[in-house]
């Protein structure tokens, strides 16, 4: 069996905004094995994000309580001398916009050397310059030992999403943290930069955590799916389960609006309105029930929980079943509804 | 970068002789011309007129202009009617003086203006940040004539510790320490005077420039590969935020070299400044034509170095 490589428990993050503090994750639990793909789905505003640097540590005045078993090891508030030693290391990141995730005046072999130099001391400086070159080669850019004296600004958004991933593997993390890499790609540069990810990933072994809007990418990346919204999981399923048989009303409502691999177009057709700011997000009952008001108050659960209904498959609430949804027919909402 | 100095360069040709024609233009609607204060009254016009037609003054304007432009790129800018004299003579001591006031007040306004900047930048929430912002409003508020006569009064008469005026103690061998210290000292209160003035906005600019770096996506991307705060702030806030600052430099120079004006009045100091002032005063229109070229010749070639220095350091430019 694989190893357990990392175990989120009751994750809070919260925000000070005036002289309170707002959640922007609430309660978050989540596992990951070791080789194992999870994608983070959820709207924009959701928590995705701030559930990521929260891993890595990047908050810099947020509130951070529950526990992030790194291995075994708590890394939540740890120091930030201990954290950097993790950091770039064990667990590195991929960022979303490729056009401002480098340093536009330092050479791209010094900013992948960077990486090298904090957690590899004895690498000297040519041993440095020659594994960048060989790490430019490994994602896939053509003439490497000319990219890497170059500058970002002369090289293309996809050329540039290659280099950030060439900074995060260069020391073989075991655990990836890649917050919509492939977001602000053109199509085509999009399936490229997942074909990469991909391979890496086998290659090194490593736990991949990928956020992501886009349910294709879900399908063709992920092993399990975890859908937030308003900062808390709603649904976590293996990525089969999880297509084939949504059941919380927000994943469904995903789901259906998802005919290509764009569904940011469609999904306000079916869920209104947009997610609450964190100031405004309701703090009790479902934060859901008022983006689906075709559902009479009533049918709603007081404080829902997250259910097992199948293996594996955890729902928030189980109301769903005792009414109607509108973007399905009733066939297909009985079908496949397990009682746990 | 070749191909971006040079057409910075061509740049620079128009603006030089819309220079060239305004001061021009300047010179020739000032009363008198070239012969003013030379002549003895008591010439018949004949002879005057006469003298003109040789001088070419009776020429039209464009052959006028060109003589002059010719004059002036050899050096010439006609006679002081004041000191009797040719301006370029006269000049070139008080030119090398404004420069020796020019950079040590440069050189004042970023050895204090930087660390500044970085210290209100990098701990821009707290207290420390909160005096010197406080000291950069204040600077911006106080007119720099005033700050200078203050300082000559507290530091200059009241506790005696620096000259009150001139450029160098009399007496004194050029060329020796004793020369050269003279002349450090004369320039010292001054200078700082200036600087400490003139580098509010330097400091603001820095502050505002490392508190904007500060959250740009590829300090996060650092931290991210778990690099220390001081590397942090040494390798990628600081170099990006001192860029605009090197840009600034050239203009710097043109700010100083205009602003000494009245502070080299003020201390007595016998620079271009205060020769500028005493020729208005006196009608030495000469003089004053020389200088207005020379101020505006300062503010094109300042404009120019800033562009020039940040097509060297500035990568996204250096590259073209
Ligand atoms: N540093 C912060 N301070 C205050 N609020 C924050 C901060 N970071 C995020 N938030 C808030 O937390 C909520 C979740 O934000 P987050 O960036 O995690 O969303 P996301 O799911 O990543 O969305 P997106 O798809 O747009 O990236 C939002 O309401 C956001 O405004
Ligand atoms: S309480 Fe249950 S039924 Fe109501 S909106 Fe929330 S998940 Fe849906
Ligand atoms: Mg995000």
């Amino acid at each position: 069996m694989s190893k357990t490589l990392l175990e989120i428990k009751n994750l809070t993050t919260s925000f000070r905004i005036g002289e309170e503090y707002y959640a922007a994750v609430d309660d978050v639990s989540l596992n990951l094995q070791e080789n194992e793909v999870l994608a983070i789905v959820g709207e924009s505003g959701s928590g995705k994000s701030a559930t990521a640097f929260s891993l890595m540590g990047l908050h810099n005045r947020a509130k951070i309580e529950g526990e992030i078993l790194f291995k075994g090891r708590d890394i939540a508030n740890l120091p930030t001398s201990k954290m950097n030693k993790i950091r770039g290391n064990e667990i590195s990141m991929i960022f979303q916009d490729p056009l401002t995730a480098l340093n536009p005046l330092m050479e791209i072999g010094k900013q992948i050397g960077e990486v090298l130099l904090l957690h590899k001391k004895d690498m000297s400086k040519q041993e440095r310059r020659d594994y960048s070159i060989e790490l430019l080669e490994r994602v896939g850019l053509p003439r490497p030992e000319r990219v890497v004296d170059q500058f970002p600004h002369e090289l293309s958004g996809g050329m540039r999403q290659r280099v950030i991933i060439a900074i995060a593997i260069a020391n073989k993390p075991e655990l990836l943290i890649a917050d919509e890499p492939t977001t602000a790609l053109d199509v085509t540069i999009q399936a490229q930069i997942l074909d990469l990810m991909r391979e890496l990933k086998d290659d090194l072994n490593s736990g991949v955590i990928l956020i992501t809007h886009d349910l294709g990418v879900v399908a063709e990346m992920a092993d399990r799916v975890a859908v937030m919204y308003a900062g808390q999981i709603v649904e976590i399923a293996d990525v089969e389960s999880l297509f084939v048989n949504p059941q919380h009303p927000y994943t469904r409502s995903l789901l259906s609006s998802v005919p290509a691999t764009d569904f940011a177009q469609d999904r306000l057709h079916v869920i209104q309105g947009i997610v609450p700011s964190l100031k405004n997000l309701p703090r009790e009952g479902c934060r859901f029930k008022e983006r689906i008001p075709w559902i009479e108050d009533t049918a709603h659960e007081e404080d829902p929980q997250l259910h097992e209904i199948s293996e594996n498959h955890y729902v928030r609430c189980t109301c769903y079943q005792h009414f109607y949804f509108p973007e399905e027919s009733k066939e297909e909402q009985t079908n496949g509804v397990t009682e746990s | 970068m070749w191909k971006f100095i040079v057409r910075r360069l061509i740049i620079t040709m128009p603006q030089l002789i819309v220079l060239s024609l305004v001061v021009f233009i300047l010179a020739s609607m000032m009363p008198g011309d070239a012969l003013t204060g030379q002549i003895d009254p008591n010439i018949s016009p004949e002879a005057i007129e006469q003298q003109r037609e040789r001088l070419g003054l009776n020429n039209p304007w464009y052959i006028q202009y060109g003589d002059w432009v010719t004059g002036v790129a050899q050096g010439d800018f006609g006679q002081s009617y004041r000191f009797k004299m040719p301006v370029t003579d006269l000049m070139w001591d008080r030119m090398v003086n404004t420069f020796w006031l020019s950079l040590i007040s440069v050189f004042f306004i970023y050895a204090l203006g930087i660390p500044m900047g970085i210290i209100s930048g990098r701990w821009n929430d707290k207290l420390i940040d909160q005096l010197i912002t406080g000291y950069t409003y204040l600077g911006f508020a106080t007119p720099l004539f005033i700050f200078a006569l203050v300082t000559l009064w507290v530091f200059g008469f009241q506790f005696g510790w620096f000259p009150t005026g001139g450029s160098v103690a009399s007496g004194l061998e050029p060329g020796s320490i004793e020369y050269i210290l003279s002349k450090i000292h004369h320039l010292l209160l001054p200078g700082l005077s200036i600087a400490l003035i003139g580098l509010v906005g330097t400091v603001q600019y820095l502050r505002s420039e490392i508190v904007d770096t500060k959250q740009k996506d590829f300090i996060i991307t650092a931290r991210a590969k778990g690099a220390p705060e001081q590397r942090i702030y040494n390798r990628h806030i600081f170099r990006n935020s001192v860029l605009p600052i090197a840009a600034f430099f050239g203009y710097e120079i043109t700010m100083l070299i205009t602003g000494s004006i009245f502070v080299e009045q003020i201390y007595s100091y016998p620079g271009m400044g205060a020769l500028f002032i005493e020729s208005i005063l006196l009608r030495d229109y000469a003089v004053v034509t020389a200088l207005v070229l020379l101020f505006g010749l300062a503010a094109i070639l300042g404009a120019l170095l800033s562009d020039i220095i940040l097509s060297i350091v500035d990568p996204r430019i250096r590259i073209k």
